[in-house]
């Protein structure tokens, strides 16, 4: 018995029922929660985009107001400016006004073209904040104030400009921003610029407010110019100096500056940013600032962004694990109960089948399919239990009745003579015999004796019927015969006394077909006479095979006036007498055909010149390989008699 | 809004006073050193790397000078600091300085270092703009008349009427549309426009060197005066500066540390990629085979004289050999 197979049988089942559940619980729990992490990811950025445009809509317009207020006075002076010149003196106190009610304003100038103002070649008031104070001064490059941005720009384009921010060094490294009227008169057809009104807006507070501005926890807020420099980042490194076009490029990255392009381009957007910007995965809300051109964004870091998602999902993640872990756990419970009992079952089945019938099979509880199954290996234990207890009787019985049976057969062979050859002080024949029984008893007989002085009594004979009772048949007759042929020496006389006696109380209705002869092997003259049994046969010495004429009589023992007769011929010297039992006649192939009386006379013609034993070897040889493979169904008996010379005797 | 004069004052008198105390010790172990003042014509940036170099690295006190670089820019034109006495060295264009020459100014060429032009006109291709006659009729800005020579032969050349606007330190104007097309040196305000978020392609370029106007740029200047009256220093200046740009050449990365030191200290909005731009660009322009560092090749010089007087700028072409100071 190789591996215990309720070990197998236990741990195979439920695995298998373990892991396929959850191989398919942990896909579809897998996938349901893949969809739903995708699924809020994309409504949070949504509502992260939603909030960061609100948000930033507010923070430009909370940058931009104050300086939509600003624009104000620049604009009036500029219109002012623009139909009359005051008087220098008037200019500069209008400017001087203007910095004192607008403590937002750092500076303010009003600057004209060569020649405009009282024919002077330059006239470029200008004042700014030194503390409290509001002072005059100059502004430094007098003779080139033409090309500056905050001067050029608004005059080329004949409409105001706020310039992009520019570091002041005078006024104490401030960033600031001017906001420039050009003065237009439009005379004829023309319109003629006549100078700049300016205001200068420190962006300090700008930056402090931008500062304010964050979402979550490390994003941040900045502005970018119109060109796109960076006006406002907490790396204060970058301000003025690189714009998000510099950083794109010295990162190589595309990305960025299509994301900048759009910015600097008015657009608002939302948009993921390149890693190497906070070096982790940011997003990116941006919004125009109308006023000034300039473009505001938002960084936020992607895992701030979902942080919450990401802690829900640890939580589902670990609920999913619990949840796991006790469906793993009825899961392993569910085949137990249901293992158990088959493991428990395999074991007596086992034990069953070692032949230990008497192990009661355990009785699952329940109505299911194990139950079931149980009860029916318990019948069939006891079925078989009882099935076994009945072939071993049977057997027992059985085994008795073939013991019994061999040993009757024992017995019965040896009332054969089995002595050859069996009178050796005689030659004047030769004699030998030989019976093969069949496994089924059939009860052929044969005997020879010497009977007075010069005389042989030979007999072959076959009793009907199978047996135990043949057998015994077969015995009273051959002793009947015997006794009989003490006191008779005819052979048909023999016959009809044996005949008699069989008779007498042959209830089985049993019988016997004999041939029997008497030799007087002084002269060679055969007597015999016949029961019912096939005709031997003679093989002259010349090896012609004959078949000896018989008498008719009826076999022996069905009724008791049945009549014989005596025939007789004379052997010559050296003639052979074969006697045999429809054993040899009737032998049967595998293809159902009979040896038949045509095969025995080719058979004896060929073995003519053998002697006795020889020649029954020879016969049995033959019908031993005619029937090949089928089973013998009856006894075979050859009796051969040579006869030599009367002067032998 | 204060530009110019406040910042230089600041900036210098720390420099000036930085340099004295550096070179002072110097100066005591051996002979005095020549003190000298050169004027580039802009203000801090990878257009002058070798200088800026051969003053960190020494390389004028090695040959005895004392060196400041003043800081230039619109409001410091070389030829006024030169004309004052204020520097003694200036950078100009080679059209420039002989038109100076031509208007007086008596210089002379020490070395030329930018033997081809790098000028350029930039327009928005959105404009409608693809060949020099879609200029015709618009507005275009220029630098100020050192720097507008070239452009204005190339106008001529192509018969185009346009409408010159002044052109400030920025390129602002352009990009907010102000004129359809402007000014660019290739290592300067061509890479200022890209990193304003127009995009190569968007952009029509007009190169004056590929219109028949490759006039050489920056050269190193001298009065004939102070080349006369002392050869020494004019020589050392000139090795110096040499040796300045071969190490800048060999050495970028420390190069461009040094330009922007100098940047740095002037406040200047620019950065480190703008400026690595530019000194590849001033690199490509310098060093050709033809033209062996430094050298003013006659045949340059000729072409580009006559190409001023042929368009009326100047009216007789000064002689090559006073014009030029061979390299020591």
């Amino acid at each position: 018995m190789s591996p215990s197979p309720d070990v197998r049988l236990s741990r195979g089942l439920a695995f298998r029922l373990a892991f396929c559940i959850l191989t398919s619980a942990t896909l579809i729990f897998t996938a349901a929660f893949a969809y739903y992490y995708q699924s809020s990811k994309a409504m949070i950025l949504a509502g992260v985009r939603e909030n960061a445009k609100n948000l930033l809509r507010g923070a430009v317009y909370r940058i931009e107001a104050p300086l939509s207020g600003i624009e104000r006075i620049p604009r009036f002076l500029a219109r002012g400016l623009a139909r009359e010149l005051p008087p220098a003196e008037d200019l500069e106190r209008s400017l001087q006004d203007f910095l004192q009610t607008n403590p937002d304003v750092f500076g303010t100038a009003a600057a004209f073209e060569p020649g405009v103002f009282a024919g002077q070649s330059r006239f470029a008031p200008y004042y700014c904040r030194r503390g409290d104070a509001v002072v005059r001064v100059p502004l430094g490059y007098e003779d080139y104030y033409q090309l500056e941005n905050w001067y050029l720009i608004p005059k080329e384009l004949g409409r105001p400009v706020w310039s992009e921010p520019y570091f002041d060094e005078a006024g104490g490294d401030i960033v600031m921003t001017t906001f420039s009227v050009p003065i237009m008169r439009a005379e004829d057809d023309t319109t003629a610029v006549l100078g700049v009104v300016t205001a200068d807006v420190s962006l300090d507070w700008l930056r402090r407010q931008v500062a304010k501005i964050s979402l979550y926890h490390s994003g941040y807020a900045f502005l970018i110019s119109r060109g796109g420099t960076y006006v406002s980042h907490p790396d204060n490194r970058l301000l003025m100096r690189e714009s998000i076009f510099s950083l794109a490029e010295a990162s190589s990255s595309p990305l960025l500056r299509a994301i900048g392009r759009r910015m600097i381009q008015g657009e608002e957007g939302f948009a993921r940013l390149p890693d190497f910007i906070l070096g982790k995965p940011a997003w990116l809300a941006f919004a125009p600032m109308p006023v000034t051109g300039w473009s505001m964004g938002v960084i936020v870091p992607e895992d701030e962004l979902f942080a919450d998602l990401r802690k829900l999902g640890r939580e589902v993640a670990i609920l999913g694990g619990a949840g796991f872990t006790v469906l793993l756990l009825v899961i392993a419970f569910i085949a137990a109960t249901i293992t158990r009992p088959l493991s428990r079952l395999a074991a007596t089945a086992a034990q069953i089948a070692r032949g230990n019938l008497d192990t009661p099979v355990p009785v699952a509880s329940g109505s299911d399919e194990v139950g079931a199954l149980s009860r029916s290996f318990e019948q069939m234990r006891l079925a078989l239990r009882d099935y076994i207890a009945d072939l071993t009787a049977t057997t027992k019985a059985k085994e008795r009745l073939e013991s019994e049976l061999k040993i009757a057969r024992t017995i019965q062979m040896s009332f054969l003579p089995k002595k050859f050859p069996p009178f050796p002080e005689i030659n004047a024949f030769s004699l030998h015999a030989d019976l093969v029984p069949a496994w089924e008893v059939g009860g052929d007989l044969y005997d020879f004796f010497l009977i007075g002085p010069g005389r042989l009594l030979v007999l072959v004979g076959d009793v009907s019927g199978k047996g135990v009772p043949a057998a015994l048949f077969m015995a009273v007759t051959k002793t009947l015969v015997k006794g009989i042929a003490e006191q008779e020496s005819d052979p048909a006389e023999i016959l009809t006394k044996v005949n008699r006696e069989l008779c007498v109380d042959n209830e089985s209705m049993l019988f016997v077909t004999m041939f029997l002869g008497i030799l007087d092997f002084t002269t060679g003259q055969l007597t015999f006479s016949n029961a019912g049994h096939n005709p031997p046969a003679r093989i002259a010495p010349d090896g012609t095979v004959s078949w000896l004429a018989l008498p008719r009589g009826l076999f022996l023992g069905v009724m008791e006036d049945s009549v014989y007769r005596t025939a007789t011929v004379t052997l010559a010297p050296g003639e052979k007498l074969v006697a045999f039992t429809d054993g040899v006649t009737e032998a049967m192939n595998p293809g159902l055909e009979l040896f038949g009386a045509d095969r025995l006379h080719d058979a004896l013609a060929q073995a003519a010149a053998l002697s006795p034993q020889a020649l029954d070897e020879a016969v049995m040889q033959a019908v031993n390989a005619f029937a090949g493979e089928a089973e013998q169904a009856d006894d075979i008996t050859v009796l051969t008699l040579l006869y030599h010379h009367a002067d032998e005797a | 809004m204060l530009r110019g004069k406040w910042r230089y004052y600041h900036v210098w008198t720390i420099l000036a006073g930085l340099f004295a105390l550096a070179l002072a010790s110097a100066a005591c172990a051996a002979e005095p050193l020549k003190k000298a003042a050169l004027i580039p014509q802009w203000e801090p940036q990878a257009q002058f790397a070798g200088y800026y170099v051969a003053l960190a690295k020494g390389f004028y006190t090695r040959e005895g000078v004392d060196l400041t670089i003043l800081r230039g820019g619109p409001g410091q034109p070389p030829s006024r600091l030169l004309r004052q006495g204020t520097a003694q060295f200036g950078t100009f264009f080679l059209t420039t300085a002989i038109e100076e020459r031509a208007a007086g100014l008596p210089l002379v060429n020490l070395a030329q270092f930018v033997p081809h032009s790098t000028l350029l006109l930039i327009a928005r291709k959105a404009d409608g703009i693809q060949a020099p006659a879609d200029l015709d009729g618009r507005r275009v800005s220029l630098w100020g008349p050192e720097f507008r020579m070239a452009t204005q032969a190339f106008f001529r050349r192509n018969g185009l009427r346009v409408t010159t606007v002044p052109q400030g330190f920025t390129v602002d104007l352009f990009l907010r549309g102000g004129v359809a097309a402007c000014s660019a040196m290739r290592y300067n305000e061509y890479h200022a426009i890209i990193n304003a978020g127009l995009d190569p392609e968007e952009l029509t370029v007009f190169s004056m060197a590929d219109h028949g106007l490759d006039l050489p740029e920056d050269g190193l200047y001298t009065l004939e005066e102070t080349a006369r009256n002392d050869p020494e220093l004019v020589r050392g200046v000139t090795r110096a500066s040499l040796a300045g740009w071969r190490y800048a050449f060999a050495h970028p990365d420390e190069a461009l540390d040094i330009v922007m030191s100098h940047v740095s200290a002037a406040h200047l909005p620019t950065n480190r990629m703008h400026q690595q731009w530019m000194l590849a660009q001033i690199k490509q322009a310098m060093t050709s085979e033809a033209d062996p560092l430094g050298t003013l090749a006659r045949e340059r010089y000729e072409t580009t004289a006559q190409a001023l007087r042929r368009v009326g700028l100047i009216t007789a072409v000064p002689e090559y050999e006073a014009f030029h100071v061979p390299l020591p």
